[in-house]
């Protein structure tokens, strides 16, 4: 893996919306929470969500296929899912190649 | 859904929020996110998922047009993994 191994979370998240935007660690807390819980419902139903500048997520329907236990060899149907995709905008993709 | 309709949500459900908070509040999220991957950071939100950026390395490729072989410098590209809570949620079964 890259990068400097920092890792942000969601706490530090709220953490720059109470800085940034001027509200209280509750309340910043409580709108991201609203926010992650709103974006979760909208793919739940099979919704997509696109932000400009940031990318797109959507819910892809992948067919049964025919699959293998690396372990034993033995055949098996994988049942058909719901998986969901992250496709960056052109945006964030140029500037995380910037400064480097 | 668009990134104004989250906006427009978020008010409706928060009464106190005017429309002005509540874009603030979105774009906050999403350059916050966008601002750790820049400076090579991950981000991982529980419940959600992570955001990572992978190297790809230089390599060989050939204009499809001309045949000309084309070098293709190293690029960084964001990598978003599911999380396990939002993997099950999206993975409910078809009526």
């Amino acid at each position: 893996m890259e990068g400097n191994g920092k890792s942000m979370t969601k706490a530090e998240i709220a953490e720059l919306v109470s800085t940034k935007g001027g509200y209280s660690k509750k309340d910043a807390n409580e709108m991201v929470e609203v926010l992650l819980e709103q974006i979760k419902k909208t793919l739940e139903r099979g919704d997509k969500i696109k932000i400009a500048g940031f990318g797109n997520f959507e819910v892809k329907k992948k067919s049964d296929r025919r699959g293998r236990n690396p372990q034993t060899g033995e055949e098996l149907t994988i049942q058909s899912r719901r998986v969901l995709a992250f496709k960056p905008s052109a945006v964030l993709k140029n500037a995380i190649n910037e400064n480097s | 859904m668009t990134k104004s309709e989250l906006v427009e949500q978020l008010a409706e459900k928060n009464t106190w929020l005017t429309r002005k908070d509540s874009e603030m509040i979105v774009n906050l999220v999403f350059d916050s996110i966008s601002d750790a991957l820049k400076r090579g950071e991950k981000v991982e939100i529980r419940g959600f998922g992570s955001f990572t950026v992978r190297e790809r390395g230089a390599r060989e490729a050939r204009n499809p047009k001309s045949g000309d072989v084309v070098k293709i410098p190293a690029k960084k590209t964001p990598f978003f993994k599911t999380g396990k809570e939002l993997r099950e949620r999206v993975n409910t079964k078809e009526e």
